[in-house]
Order: C-alpha cells, then sequence, then structure tokens
C-alpha cells in the first residue's frame, strides 16, 4: 500500500463521513460526487482502468446528474404546490 | 486481531466505509440520505473485490507484446464483476429515486418517519 | 354439545348459519334512518381520534424511543465493524501473489485470453466472451431499470387536458436557453461524443468498452439536452427510437452470443475471424457486442434523465 494509496483511502473516509454530518441535501451530493472521483482514482491506482473509467462516467457523471435532477424536481413540485396555496 | 491487519490496510478501510455506509442508512430519516448510505455500501464492496484481485508489482490486464505469462498481469476476474456491479448500482440508484419523487408528489415530504405517520393514517 | 357440533358440521358445509338459530326463525333487521347530522358528528369524532391517536408528536416515550434507536443502530454498526475487521486481519496480505484468488482460472484467463477472444485487453474479453450470458443479463438489467423508471415517471398526456397547465409545467422543466452553456455544448458535445465513440469502438484494446462508452455518450446527450432544449431533441430521440434501440440492440446481443455458445459448445468451427491481435476489426464477435452494450447503456442513461427531468421524451 503506497503512501498515496493510504491518502487517497483516508480522504474517502472523510468524504463518506461528512456525508452524514452535512445538514444541507446539496452538500451531501457533492461530497458524494467527490467520494465517486476519490473511487475512480483509487481504480487507476489498483491497476485496472477498466473500472476507473466506468466509475467516472457512470459513478460520478451519471449518479450525481440524476440526484440533481431529483432535487431539482422536489424544488418544482413544492413550488407548484406553494402556487396552488397561494390561488386557494 | 489476526497478523495482517495493517498490511490489509485498503481492506480495513472498505470494511469501515460499509459500515459508515450502513450506519448512514440507518441514522438518516431523509430518503437521499439513505439512498447516499447505500450507494457508499456499494463502492466499498467493490473496493473490497477489487483489493483481493490486486498483485503487487503486476501490470494492466492488456496483452503487451505478447507477454502471456501469469506473473505479469494482476487478477482480471474482480475487475470483471465490480465492472457489472457499478452499472447495476447505478440503475438500482435510479430506480429508488424515481420511487422518492413519487413518494413526494403524494406525500408532500422527504422524511421516512412522516411517510410512515400518513400511512398508517390512511390505513385506518 | 350437540349444538356445537351442529355449528362445526354447518361450517364445515358452509352454511349461513349467522341468521338461522335451528331454534326459531330471526327477522332480519330494518336499517334505521340517521339524521344528517349524527352522520356529520361521527365522521368528525372520527377524524379527531384518528388524530389523537396517531399524532405521537413530541411525547415523552417517542423521544425516549428515537434516542434509543439511535443508540442501538451505532452500536450495531460498531459491532459490524468490528467483527468485520477481525475477520480483515486473518486475510492473506493483499498484493501477494500465492493467494487461494489467484487460482488456475484467472490463470487460464490470462494464457489463453488473447488466442481464444482475440481481445487484448483481457477483462473486455472476459466479460464479452467467457461471461458473455451475464453481460447480457447486465444488459437485461439496465432495459428493465428504463422500463420501470418509465412506469414511475411518465406523466400521461391525458391528465393535463388544458394547455396552460402544459405551457406553465414546462416553463419550469425547459433549460432556460443561457447563452454560456448553450456555447459551451457546442464544443463539448461533438468531443464527448467522439470520445464515447472512440472508447466503445477501441473497447478489446484499451481500458473502456461498452459500458463506459456507452456512459460518456449518454452524458453527452444530456449535456446536449440541458443545453438546446427538448425541441431539439425530439427530432432525433423520441419514444420510438428509444424502444427501437434497446430492443434491436439486445436482440442482436442474444442472437450473436447464441449463436456463438451453440458453435462454442459443441466444438463446432464458429467461422468467426478473430483477425490480428491489436487490428480494431480484431476479436470476432466483441466488436459488435460492445457496440451494443454501448447503445443499451447510453439510451438507458438519456431515459433516466428524460424521465426524471420533464417526464417525457
Amino acid at each position: 500500500m503506497t503512501l498515496f494509496q493510504i491518502i487517497l483511502l483516508i480522504f474517502l473516509v472523510i468524504c463518506a463521513v461528512s456525508v452524514s454530518f452535512s445538514k444541507n441535501l446539496v452538500r451531501s451530493i457533492m461530497e458524494f460526487m467527490a467520494f465517486s472521483l476519490i473511487m475512480s482514482i483509487i481504480w487507476l491506482t489498483l491497476e485496472s482502468p477498466d473500472l476507473g473509467i466506468t466509475e467516472a462516467a457512470v459513478g460520478a457523471g451519471v449518479t450525481s446528474i440524476l440526484f440533481f435532477v431529483t432535487l431539482k424536481k422536489i424544488h418544482a413540485i413544492r413550488e407548484g404546490n406553494k402556487n396552488e396555496e397561494a390561488d386557494k | 486481531m489476526g497478523p495482517n491487519l495493517w498490511a490489509n490496510f485498503g481492506e480495513a478501510v472498505s470494511m469501515i466505509l460499509f459500515c459508515i455506509g450502513f450506519a448512514n442508512l440507518l441514522l438518516h430519516k431523509n430518503l437521499i440520505k439513505k439512498i447516499i448510505g447505500l450507494n457508499i455500501m456499494d463502492s466499498s464492496i467493490y473496493l473490497f473485490l477489487a483489493l483481493k484481485g490486486y498483485i503487487n508489482g503486476h501490470t494492466v490486464p492488456i496483452v503487451v507484446d505478447g507477454v502471456q505469462s501469469v506473473d505479469a498481469y494482476i487478477n482480471p476476474i474482480p475487475s470483471g464483476l465490480v465492472l457489472t456491479g457499478i452499472v447495476v448500482s447505478v440503475s438500482v440508484t435510479a430506480l429508488m429515486l424515481s420511487l422518492t419523487i413519487r413518494l413526494y408528489r403524494r406525500y408532500q415530504t422527504l422524511d421516512l418517519d412522516e411517510i410512515s405517520k400518513r400511512l398508517k393514517k390512511e390505513g385506518l | 354439545m350437540k349444538k356445537l357440533t351442529n355449528k362445526l358440521l354447518d361450517w364445515l358445509n358452509a352454511e349461513d348459519q349467522s341468521v338461522f338459530d335451528d331454534a326459531m326463525e330471526l327477522k332480519m333487521q330494518e336499517p334505521k334512518e340517521e339524521k344528517e347530522e349524527t352522520v356529520q358528528q361521527r365522521m368528525r369524532d372520527r377524524l379527531h381520534i384518528k388524530d389523537e391517536v396517531y399524532s405521537e408528536g413530541e411525547s415523552k416515550e417517542v423521544k425516549v424511543l428515537r434516542i434509543i434507536y439511535r443508540i442501538l443502530a451505532i452500536i450495531l454498526c460498531g459491532f459490524i465493524a468490528y467483527n468485520l475487521l477481525i475477520a480483515v486481519s486473518w486475510l492473506p496480505r493483499t498484493g501477494e501473489f500465492d493467494k487461494p484468488v489467484n487460482n488456475e482460472v484467472s490463470a487460464r484467463y490470462i494464457e489463453k485470453g488473447l488466442q481464444e477472444t482475440g481481445a487484448v485487453n483481457i477483462v473486455t474479453g472476459m466479460i464479452l466472451d467467457y461471461r458473455a450470458f451475464d453481460t447480457f443479463g447486465e444488459s437485461n438489467v439496465l432495459n428493465i431499470a428504463t422500463i420501470t423508471v418509465l412506469i414511475l415517471l411518465r406523466r400521461n398526456k391525458k391528465k393535463l387536458p388544458n394547455e396552460i397547465e402544459e405551457k406553465e409545467n414546462d416553463r419550469l422543466l425547459e433549460p432556460k436557453n443561457d447563452v454560456i452553456l448553450q456555447k459551451a455544448a457546442t464544443f463539448l458535445v461533438p468531443a464527448i461524443f467522439l470520445f464515447g465513440i472512440y472508447v466503445i469502438l477501441n473497447g478489446h484494446l484499451s481500458p473502456g468498452g461498452g459500458f463506459s462508452g456507452g456512459a460518456i455518450i449518454g452524458a453527452g446527450l444530456i449535456l446536449y439536452v440541458s443545453a438546446f432544449g427538448f425541441e431539439k431533441t425530439e427530432k432525433f430521440f423520441t419514444e420510438k427510437t428509444q424502444k427501437v434501440i434497446s430492443l434491436s440492440a439486445l436482440l442482436f446481443y442474444c442472437l450473436a452470443k447464441s449463436y456463438s455458445f451453440f458453435t462454442g459448445a459443441n466444438e463446432l468451427e464458429s467461422h468467426i475471424p478473430l483477425g490480428k491481435a491489436g487490428a480494431i476489426l480484431s476479436s470476432g464477435l466483441i466488436l459488435p457486442l460492445n457496440i451494443c452494450v454501448g447503445l443499451v447503456v447510453a439510451v438507458t442513461m438519456y431515459t433516466f434523465y428524460c424521465m426524471f427531468r420533464k417526464g417525457e421524451f
């Protein structure tokens, strides 16, 4: 285990722990993106670039987009309901 | 405690990550936090699997100028498993998130306790 | 005692003995009509009781229960972590060669991988040739995920009859077509598509392959849609294209692999040229299979985004 891998793993643990301590949802999703990014770098240090590309493209990329779109959709529904209450 | 805890530092960290993800899943009421916790558990298992296949000093399993001896490349099987696993965990996340949206559309809240309370009320 | 057996017999032959007691015939009760006001009162009481019973609110024991739950959860996680760490400490050291993990299966893949599959990248050769059936299941998992998300999130047009509702809903979800994003997208999207296609086509030579290449193309599509809006993409990507692409890709995958399973299992010569190792058109069926998997993944990622974002394509 080279020093570089140890540092990356420690960063990984910091990201995972900070996801549970962050109040704001957007912040926890950002931390999850950082988690996936560090994970794809770890795949490279473990001599398996296949996983690195897939984790970067699929894990960090599409999963985070889906999280953000879910949040946007939830805010859209919340605004929608506020307007309805306002109209009533 | 066995002899090689420090030698298996990577696998120890992946086990700790698994428990962090599990604690995240248990302790948070917010649905999206739970989904992130589950994803952390997934990634930690994949890290453990890939570390199982890693061999010091061996290179990427891509045949270079005809060298095909076993002690030149790392073990390709775990990375094959993990590749499929990563894509499956994306589809599971997408499924969970779409269920979260439907729940929010009906109950206007992401808090699981609140949803279960209202579910019981409607049950009456 | 006799009455009991009668009841049992009646129950067995499922006669309705609730009304007819064998001693005398009961007259059906005529329902008494209630005043409207009492019904209202009853409904109000029922609601009141329901709120009272289920609004735990911040009562004492609920708070205590919640704290106990948290403590127990933390203790459980600590207990699991401790056991797992003990197990890990007894595992063979990572990075060693003579572990039970590096058995004859991986030796066979490494030594004969190039000859049998023709793929320079042993991992892709393993995924799309030795374990092609598993990857076929994997692409089906993606397809099933697309179908479920379609079921859950698709907005059916019938429920939104009036035009205003449609327009208002779209305004929220339509991109605000700001110029910066569009200019960036005009440069980035072609590069992303090119890179995605490169990763798919070179799946058997360099790291990458169907999954990552498809995800890159999917991300490129998502960037295009969020920059230029859905009218642009509706021209080339509608509901029908999603169905046609994913089903034809899976069908081709199934036919190709059943052919090679059929020939391989019965030691027939499969007449698929493995080509010169290292050339793009080399490793037999792996290249078309990579393209199929890449298409399925790209379509899936784009459908996820459309369904989450707008509810239709």
